[in-house]
């Protein structure tokens, strides 16, 4: 594996997916602006709707950057096959490992800083914004810069690396399989299989574990977290706590699986 | 040295026979042009070759197994595999920049030489280039790379005769240097003739004929006759004939320079002419 093939390969995917940072930027900027104008609007306790307005830019900033994950997946190993690109590509020195993996690391590292950076830079332009604001109207904004900022951005961070890179690469190795094996449609037979399990589960069964597995997942596991029912994502007391749950190795080996399966299919599927 | 050695090569789609027991022996230096109709398994032919498809049978390329070992091969093998398959989105100056990156024998500034020569910007993105720049610009990146062998799928597909002219002169004169090998397919087979030191016909996913181009010429010839001299020509038993104006036009094989001076006009063969004969001797029509 060679370093300089990797690292042009994960450039080129950026390249390529512009929605990798435009998405998050117009999403960031939506939200600061119609924050102001909430504010503008002024109504009564403007530190705890202020405070609210924060969170809410977090979890549609990840939304946001999911969405795109996963639609990057499905398109990664596809949409090469498709234009015939692929051919070119295979022309360079980069192996079909270097290759997979690069577009791996997009949904598991490069987004996920992304979401970080992006909305840590949205809410802080919220914060000059609504403090400007609040002092021109004469109102107090100490208490918009006392709230806990270090461990909120802190807790997202740790949010982010856990659930959406870690918790998440079972998704993605899954969506890359798809997207290596599909000749036409990867959007549905990413889908179809995961609703067909379930339902033929409850008919046969009359049991839900598929579907109650897969809502774990998408939870991130968090479903039995001390933090649960907060939107407000922060440092968690025990912060390696979920090394210890199965799910997480499960997970990977599921995800490492696909990968290979991906890598596999990229040498041997033709162009479409 | 052989760069390319193929013995026994099989390949099968299903029930389809691409190729069924090619051997191939491509030597250093030489520039082979890979001719036969379509279906007749060229691109299966050289997808093996490049380690794009798997294949029953023993071929190296430059010594390596190129099923096993594509990454590593491509240091040394460029190719184009035709001339629509360069990323639509991707920008001029960053295919070079990717191609700097990955690829140790890629030379920039050769690239950029080559495509000062063109109207191409380094800004455009490929989707906005013409067909014939976005062949000048696949072109200029397999000729910056130091490559050893260079294989030409159909690279002038579509183009006008203008830009293939100027493909195959930039070919010659600014990439081929004696110790390079060119492996290239066409539909086109008048227009590299010339360029070429050996032939090889292929059809139903065999090798069908193959001769180095002193040869073919040594060996065959083209005799022009007016009708009147048909009958004592066709005596020759030719390979192949065609009437033109009024005038028949027959491909002979050993034929002697002053007895076939005496009958019509001779000259050079033409490969297409050959082509059609060796094809036509094989049954390709019905």
């Amino acid at each position: 594996m060679s370093s300089g093939a990797m690292t042009w390969s994960v450039r080129r995917e950026v390249w390529e997916n512009r929605s990798i940072y435009l998405a998050p930027l117009i999403v960031g900027v939506l939200i600061a602006l119609s924050s102001i104008v909430g504010t503008l609007g002024g109504l009564n306790s403007p530190v705890s709707r202020f405070a609210s307005h924060i969170e809410i830019a977090g979890g549609a900033l990840m939304a946001t950057t999911l969405i795109v994950a996963i639609f990057y997946c499905l398109d990664a190993l596809y949409g090469e096959r498709r234009d015939r690109s692929v051919l070119f590509w295979k022309s360079m020195p980069v192996s079909d490992s270097e290759a997979v993996l690069s577009k791996m690391f997009v949904p598991m590292v490069i987004l996920p800083v992304v979401t970080f950076v992006f909305t840590v830079a949205t809410q802080f332009i919220m914060l000059l914004l609504t403090s400007a604001i609040l002092s021109l109207k004469g109102e107090a904004v100490a208490p918009l810069w006392n709230l806990p900022w270090p461990q909120m951005s802190a807790g997202l961070l740790y949010h982010l690396i856990v659930v959406h890179s870690l918790y998440y690469a079972p998704i993605f190795g899954w969506l890359l399989l798809v997207s290596a094996w599909a000749k036409r449609l990867p959007f549905l037979w990413a889908f179809l299989p995961a609703a067909a399990i379930g339902i033929i589960e409850k008919f046969v069964f009359n049991s839900t574990h598929f579907a109650n597995m897969l809502g774990s997942r998408i939870s991130g596991g968090m479903d039995s977290s001390p933090t649960k029912g907060s939107m407000m994502m922060l440092w968690p007391p025990h912060p390696f706590e979920f090394l210890g749950r199965p799910g997480l190795w499960i997970g990977w080996l599921f995800a490492a699986a696909c990968l290979a399966g991906a890598i596999l299919l990229r040498r041997r599927r033709d162009p479409i | 040295m052989a760069v390319i050695d193929a013995r026994g090569i099989r390949k099968a789609f299903g029930s389809t026979v691409a190729l069924d027991g090619v051997d191939l022996r491509v030597d250093e230096g030489r520039i082979v042009g890979l001719i036969g109709p379509n279906g007749a398994g060229k691109t299966t032919a050289l997808n093996a070759i490049l380690g794009l498809t798997s294949y029953q049978g023993q071929l190296t390329v430059l010594e390596r197994d190129p099923w096993t070992s594509r990454s590593r091969l491509m240091h040394d093998v460029a190719y184009i595999a035709d001339i629509a398959v360069l990323p639509r989105w991707i920008r001029v100056s960053q295919l070079l920049d990717f191609a700097g990156g990955v690829h140790p024998r890629f030379d920039r500034a050769k690239a950029e030489a080559f495509l000062a020569k063109t109207t191409i910007g380094r800004n455009a993105r490929v989707r906005e280039l013409s067909k014939g720049m976005v062949a000048q610009l696949h072109l200029a990146l397999v000729m910056a790379i130091d490559a050893r062998l260079l294989v030409l799928d159909e690279p002038t597909l579509g183009l006008d005769i203008l830009y293939r002219k100027q493909f195959y002169d930039s070919l010659l004169n600014d990439y081929f240097d004696g110790s390079r090998t060119i492996l290239v397919t066409t539909h086109q087979v008048e227009e590299i003739q010339d360029i070429l030191t050996d032939v090889v016909f292929i059809n139903h996913g065999r090798i069908v004929f193959r001769s180095s181009m002193e040869e073919f010429e040594s060996r065959y010839l083209e005799l022009v006759v007016p009708p009147d001299r048909l009958a004592a020509a066709r005596a020759l038993r030719p390979l192949h004939e065609r009437q033109i104006l009024g005038r028949s036009i027959l491909l002979i094989e050993n034929g002697d320079r002053q007895q076939l001076a005496a009958l019509g006009e001779v000259r050079k063969p033409s490969l297409a002419e050959l082509f059609v004969a060796v094809m036509e001797s094989k049954g390709v029509t019905p």
